[in-house]
Parts: C-alpha cells; structure tokens; sequence
C-alpha cells in the first residue's frame, strides 16, 4: 500500500496516510469520478487541481465521508476502511471544510463551532469553556470576531473563518478544505496560510482545493490534477510552475473549436452603464459595483472569473430577476430596466440560469412541455393553446438544439445531463431573443455535449444572436468567445480578445497574494 | 436511417409492453379501481345500493366535495393548500341566505331582495373576495399558504357566526311576488334526470380540464407549481398565477356554498367545518402530489366520488358514522402511500 510513497522519499513525515484506490462514483448518467487513485501525505499539503465539473469536490466528500463511492476503496494507515457518514469520517480524524458554508446564521460563533459536539460537564453544556476555546482560535486566526455574534451578522468571508475554526477546533489528523479562500481578502488569505503551515507542522494532512492556482502553489507540497473524472496527473512541489497545472488541468487534445468568424457585427445589441447591484442574499456590499458593458449583434462575449466574482448576480438582474440598486440596461434602444422578466424575454432577451435542475427545469413536466415554456403565448390563440402550433414548435426545437429524447412526452428526468441543458438553452431560443445570456451552461455536462452547445452557439451567433456566456473554464472561453472580460469582485479587471493565453486571463481572475 | 426506424420501433413497442404491465395499470388507475370496487361491494352488500336513484343522490352529495376539490385542485397544483374552503362555504351559504331574506337599507327605507341570479354573482364575488385575501397574502406578503388560509378560515367562520348571530336561515325560498323564488331549484331540481347540483359540477370540471388542458393558464400553474423559480425566469407571471388560484379556489367554496345551502334551503354558519380536509383527501386520492405540480381533474374527481360513495354506502349498510371515519381515514393513507411509489417510479422513467 506505500509502495506509492516509497520511490519517491523514504523519509516517515512522506508516509501515506489515506489513499484512494480507482474510486468511481457515478450520479445516474454522469459520471463524476472515473477511476480516480489519490494519495495524502503525512504532515504535507496536497493540492487538487481541476476545472469546474472535474470531480474535486465529489471526491473529497468522498473521503470525508459525505458521499459513498459507486466503486473502489479507501485506505486509511493502511487498512481498508468504509465510511457510512461523515461522523464516521470525524472519528477517523478526518474533517472537511466544504466549499458551501454549512453554519446555522441565526446561532452565534461559538454555537456554530462546537454544534453537534458540544463540551458538557456534569451533564449541562460548558458554555464558559466553549467560549474561551472560541477565544483562542479566533485569535490564532488573528480575527476580532466575538463569540457571541450571530453568524448572519459576519461578512461572508468572516463566515468562512468560522467555518476553518471549525474544522481546526476539531483537531483532525487530515483536514480537507475545499475551496477555503473564495471569500476571504489577501489579509486573511495569509493568516490562513500561516495557520496551515503550523498545523502541517505539527503532523496535520491538508487536502487542499483552490480556483487560485498562484495563491495554492504558495502552499502546497504535492500537486494532483483532475480533469473529467480522471486523474491526469500528480507531482511533488518542486516539479511543477504554474504552466503545468494549466496544460493538466484545460488539456490540449480536445479542441472545442474556435469562435465563429467570416462575418460582421451588427449594432450594439446590449447595453450595461454603471451597473450597480447589491448582495441579493441581504449582505450589506455589492456583488457588481458601476460595471458597463457594450455587446454587439453577433458577438460571443466570455465573462470568466471565480465563484463569488458576480457573474451570476450580474446576469440574473440583466434578465430581471431582481432589480439594480442603480444603473441601466439597454436592448438595442429601449431602457428594459424596469421591465419583468416576461416582457424582457418578450423584447429578445432570454437567461439560462446557472443551476438547471433549481432554475432551469420543471422536473414535474414533459420535455415539450418543458421546450415551449416560455413561448406559450406565441402557441396561444385568444385563449386556447393551439396543440398543432406547440407540437411544431417543439418539434423544431428538439431538432435545434439536437435533444436526443425517445419523445416529446418523455419525462424531463429521463435525459441525461448535456440533453437537460439542451432543453434549457432550446427553451430560451424558442422565444427569439435577440440576446442570449449563458450561465456557466457547460456546468456538469460531458465534453461531447459542450461542443454541440458551442456549435449551436455559433451558428445563431452568425445569424445575429449577441451571446453573453458566464464560464469558470478557461478553454471555453479560447474556444467561443470574441472578446473575453474577466470580472474580480464585482469589477472587470480584464477584457482580451480569442488570442490571449489561458495563463493572462487566469491571472487576472485572482488576487495575488503579497509574499 | 434504418436505425432511427429501429430505434423508433423499439421505444414503441417498449411503450406497449410498459401499457400491458397490470402493476403499473393498476397504480396509475387506482382511484378508478377503488372506485368500481365500492361499487361492486356495497352492491353486494346492500340491494338499494346499486340503483339509478342511489346514484344520483350520493352524486348530488359528491357535488359538495367535489366543487370543493377542484379549487383545491389548482391550489395544489400550484403547490399551495387551501384550509378556508369550508369556511367560505358556510359564509357564502350565510351570505347567499342574508341575500334572500332581503337587504333592509334603512337610510332609504326600503328592503331590497335581490333576484335569484344576482345572489348567485354576489356570493360568487364574495368568495372570490376571500380567495383573494389568501392569495394577496401568500403571494405578496409570502405567507405560508397553511398560515394565511388558516387564518382566514378562522375569520371567515367567524363573520359567518356574526352574520346570523350564531342562528340558522332558514325560508329561503323566496316569494313570488318579490321574484326571487326558485333558491331550492339548485338543490332539488332536476335537468332530464340530473340533478342540477350534479351538472353544475360536471360544468365546473369540464371547465377546469379545459383551462388546465388547453390554456396558457392552465400552462403556467402546472409550471410554477413544479418549479417556481424555473417558472418565474421563463417569463411566467407566478405572481399573478398564484392568487388567481386562490381566488378560483374561493369561487368553487362560494358554488359549493349556495349548492349545500339550497340542498338543505337553510344556511347555517357552521355548515362545511372539515369539508376542507375531505376535499384536500379528494385530491390527494385523485393522484395529486402535495408538492405540486402533478394532478389531473379526472383523478380529483374520481377521488371525490371514492370518499362520496364509500361514506354514504357505509350509511346504506349502516356502519356506525365512527367506523365510517376510521375507513375514509385508512383510505387516504393508502392513496398517499400509492402516490409516493408512483412519483418515485415517474422520477426516472417513463
């Protein structure tokens, strides 16, 4: 079982404490881990890189736990071991922070820290010791944050502090952390740093998962890549730069194509001036702070960042969903800021929302049903639906957008992933927009279905379609858009056109850390 | 080429073999199969049971619960719940009964009486008004559908107790030289053989598949009953959709009200306490998912005649009225235990 380990260092600190073995996991059609072998070193950080949809979060709820793989095995000091739950997980020393906050926000720190495993003395909870614990994390994490404020009331970044003290508290041999730093500012992102390296010292394992390769390769000993549910490839710090992370984790074999050309841009299809448009979610900051934004007729426009970079939000209040704190959007002419969404999608501009199965898909309803959602009033005639209008629509809308589907009456459930998304960017096209937002649309669906998206993308592009398009992969952006605008914080921080190198617009999503 | 033709030929006769599956027949028709085994028990059991006469009088009985059911229907469609609809029935039977007995203005002097059709609208409106209260509140405000409709069954039962001061009205038959007669004509009379209060509820329910079959309407409800938010950002008016729902949820409480009030011509404040939990039970028979977004109004009305005829030929064999309670009780679990296997199965293929 250590043979890994051995030919590479025989040192004890290099010794394997939890490996995986050709562990798979598959949800129904997708398959999310394909065989996946990895390896967590004694005391070492281990990165793993990989794109949006590669598998890195599935296989850390894995090993903590979360999830049970379809198939394979977990060695833990060398013994086999099957975890039922993520308790079981805990006990072994393994805990895991996720990428999603998973705090109660009406309970206080201190609460939200020891939920679940609460200090009882003389069968009441210690609440004095609790909150001299919480003390002393918060200063190790040098955050002034009191123990007795309700987590609602922290920024979304103090909220993922917690979420580490948490996991720290429990004083874990291996702690996975997922994502840790999203939120945080590069003050904080370096305290966290320096936390990890105290607790490396003292023997900890760290599995570590970072959009920010820079700030990850800071950190890290061990570097692992996954990509499609495979393990494309693993090596020790001192191997690797940056480069190679890139070339591992985007892959040169699969060309997704190239953006559409041979043709010229129409007007200014889409305006955006000084967009400004608060935390949705009731946070007290802007998720888009005076963004503009021109799109012609015809372009493919990349919007690339990390999550929490405010592409969702900035797409959602284009198409309606909620209303900006201040600013303008303009269709050709017209000021649609204070339409609804009905009438936006009635003057040509459709969304297709990030998370399909939560906004995207009526899961009760037929996938022609589903198609011809939002033009029904096109197939209404006074006040009947015409039955002989829907079916042609539809029909022509499964031909569009290729839904391979047994029929139009088939349940929505039935088909897989890239053919649900289909469904989604069919239904959206089936009301004529004259301007296509896209939101994350390669989200979790196989590289076949991608190109038949972008193809598709494409040729309504030529016929004068203006296509927004919201990816946290960097190739797609390469292989669709004509200009790329990287957005930080609520801000472009970068705008490039198709020949800029994957590396420059990676580097302009991130925050670099001043070491 | 030829493979498409074989692939077609194959899901095809897939489709045949999944039609010819006698488990899956019987789960999907189960409101229907239950429905002929009352009949064919309680005919064995009881020699009136299975006459034209019975039938039409347990259907007259259905009407109530039936009217009351399709609101609830499209309530549950849209993946909300209804618990005033009994209340409105008794208010509107109260207000339909304080229409009749003739409205003293006495600013004027006068009292008015109101001809048949005008107390018909105006307790329609009135129910509608109170349906409109649920859906403002649920919608705008987003009060829990099961809060806002509790309350307001609360509110309605007491203005229907204030109206009457807690008593019963009693002559509603109007007087011919007031031309308001004819009150007792929905409850009793008869259109070639059918009793009115029947007709009414097949006119409603034909209604109600028509809209939820063919309109834009119907479209919508079952959308953002299944997903509202996937709903809302494919340019469904949710809002709007919601309240209308409840509003039409009233109005079928207000027809419910006048039908049981010209049944028995007296209009009780208390009439129609519970009827909201039979009608909930008729969906839920018929299929519906409480969740929303699935349910037909053949199956609600199967599910009406169930309860309708399982009660009433517990009483022609005469069951005491507590066992009668412990069956309907039995046979709602039963329906919601089938509908979860269904859905489950329906999750995947089909």
């Amino acid at each position: 079982m250590t043979l890994a380990a051995n030919h590479s260092n025989n040192l004890p600190a290099n010794d394997v404490v939890l490996s995986a073995h050709h562990i798979t996991k598959s949800f129904g059609n997708t398959h999310a881990l394909k065989g996946v072998n990895f390896d967590v070193y004694h005391g070492q950080v281990t990165t793993l890189f990989g794109e949006n949809g590669a598998g890195k979060s599935t296989l850390m709820k894995i090993l903590s736990g979360v999830i049970t793989p379809t198939s394979g095995e977990i060695i833990l000091d060398g013994t086999p071991i099957h975890f039922h739950n993520a308790n079981e997980a805990r006990a072994h020393g393994i805990s895991i922070i996720h990428q999603e906050l998973s705090l109660a926000p009406n309970m206080n720190v201190r609460d939200n820290i020891f939920m679940g495993r609460e200090i009882i003395t003389n069968g009441s909870v210690d609440f004095a010791e609790e909150e001299r614990q919480t003390r002393e994390l918060m200063a190790e994490l040098e955050e002034e944050i009191d123990p007795l404020t309700p987590v609602e009331e922290l920024r979304l970044g103090q909220q993922q502090i917690i979420e580490i003290a948490r996991a720290i508290s429990q004083k874990s041999r291996i702690l996975i952390m997922d994502e840790p730093t999203s939120a945080l500012s590069a003050a904080e992102v370096e305290v966290l740093f320096k936390v990890i390296h105290d607790l490396t010292s003292k023997g900890v394992s760290i599995v570590y998962i970072s959009h920010h390769l820079e700030e990850a390769l800071l950190i890290t000993d061990h570097a692992v890549v996954l990509r499609d549910g495979t393990m494309t490839a693993y090596a020790p710090r001192k191997d690797i730069d940056l480069e190679w992370i890139v070339r591992n984790m985007v892959g040169e074999n699969f060309d997704l194509g190239s953006p559409p050309d041979g043709y010229q841009f129409g007007e200014v299809a889409l305006k955006i001036e000084d967009l400004v448009i608060t935390d949705p979610n009731g946070g007290n900051f802007n998720v888009v702070d005076k963004l503009s934004l021109e799109v012609k007729a015809g372009e493919v426009v990349c919007i690339y960042g990390l999550m929490g970079a405010g592409r969702s939000e900035l797409m959602e209040c284009i198409a309606g969903r909620f209303s900006a704190q201040s600013g303008t959007v303009f269709l050709g002419n017209e000021d649609i800021s204070k339409l609804t969404i009905a009438e936006r999608i009635r003057v040509g501009l459709a969304l297709v929302p990030e998370d399909r199965q939560k906004d995207g898909l009526i899961q009760t309803m037929s996938v022609g049903q589903n198609l011809s959602l939002a033009s029904i009033t096109e197939f209404t005639k006074k006040l009947f639906t015409s039955t002989d209008t829907e079916n042609t629509l539809v029909d022509n809308s499964i031909e569009a957008v290729t839904v391979k589907t047994s029929s139009a009456n088939a349940a929505i459930g039935s088909l897989s992933g890239g053919n649900q998304q289909k469904v989604v960017i069919g239904k959206m096209l089936a009301t004529n927009p004259k301007v296509l937002l896209l939101d994350e649309p390669s989200r979790g669906i196989d590289i076949g279905a991608k190109a038949e998206v972008f193809r598709l993308l494409s040729e309504r592009a030529k016929e004068g379609l203006s296509v927004i398009y919201s990816t946290s992969e960097v190739a797609e952006c390469l292989s669709i858009a004509h200009r790329i605008i990287v957005m930080h914080k609520g801000h472009i921080s970068a705008e490039f056109d198709s020949t800029v190198s994957k590396e420059k617009i990676m580097a302009a999503s991130g925050e670099s850390v001043a070491h | 080429m030829s493979t498409t033709t074989q692939n077609k030929l194959a899901t095809r006769s897939r489709d045949q073999s999944k039609k010819l599956d006698i488990g899956r027949l019987l789960l999907e028709g189960r409101a229907f199969f239950a429905l002929i085994a009352i009949i064919i028990f309680f005919s064995f059991m009881s020699p009136y049971y299975f006459t034209l006469n019975n039938f039409l009088i347990m259907s007259s009985h259905v009407a109530i619960f039936g009217l009351l059911a399709l609101g609830m229907l499209l309530v549950i469609l849209n993946g909300g719940i209804d618990l005033s609809v009994g209340s409105t029935l008794g208010l509107c039977g109260v207000f339909a009964g304080y229409l009749m007995q003739g409205v003293n203005i006495e600013i004027l002097g006068l009292t008015f009486y109101p001809s048949l059709w005008v107390v018909v609208v105006l307790t329609c409106v009135l129910g509608a008004a109170v349906g409109s209260v649920n859906g403002i509140l649920i919608a705008y405000f987003k009060v829990p559908a099961f809060v806002a409709t509790l309350g307001t069954m609360y509110v309605a039962r007491g203005i229907a107790l204030l109206i009457t001061n807690g008593l019963t009205y009693n002559k509603l038959d109007g007087k011919a030289e007031l031309g308001n007669t004819g009150f007792e004509w929905l409850g009793f009379n008869r259109l070639a053989g059918i009793p009115i209060s029947v007709i009414v509820l097949i006119i409603v329910a034909l209604l109600c598949g028509l809209v939820l079959s063919r309109t834009a309407f119907g479209r919508w409800l079952y959308a953002s009953g299944g997903n509202e938010s996937a709903a809302n950002l494919s340019g469904v008016p949710v809002i709007r959709v919601k309240v209308l729902v409840y509003v039409i949820s009233g109005i079928c409480a207000a027809l419910a009200g006048i039908v049981l009030a010209s049944q028995l011509t007296s209009a009780s404040p208390t009439a129609g306490t519970t009827y909201e939990l039979t009608a909930i039970a008729a969906v839920v028979i018929g299929g519906a998912a409480l969740t929303g977004g699935r349910g037909t109004v053949r199956g609600t009305i199967l599910g009406a005649l169930v309860i309708g005829y399982l009660s009433d030929g517990l009483v022609i064999i005469g069951v005491s009225a507590y066992w009668q309670t412990v069956f309907t009780g039995t046979v709602i679990v039963l329906a919601v235990l089938l509908n979860s296997l269904q859905y489950r199965s329906a999750g995947k293929s089909r």
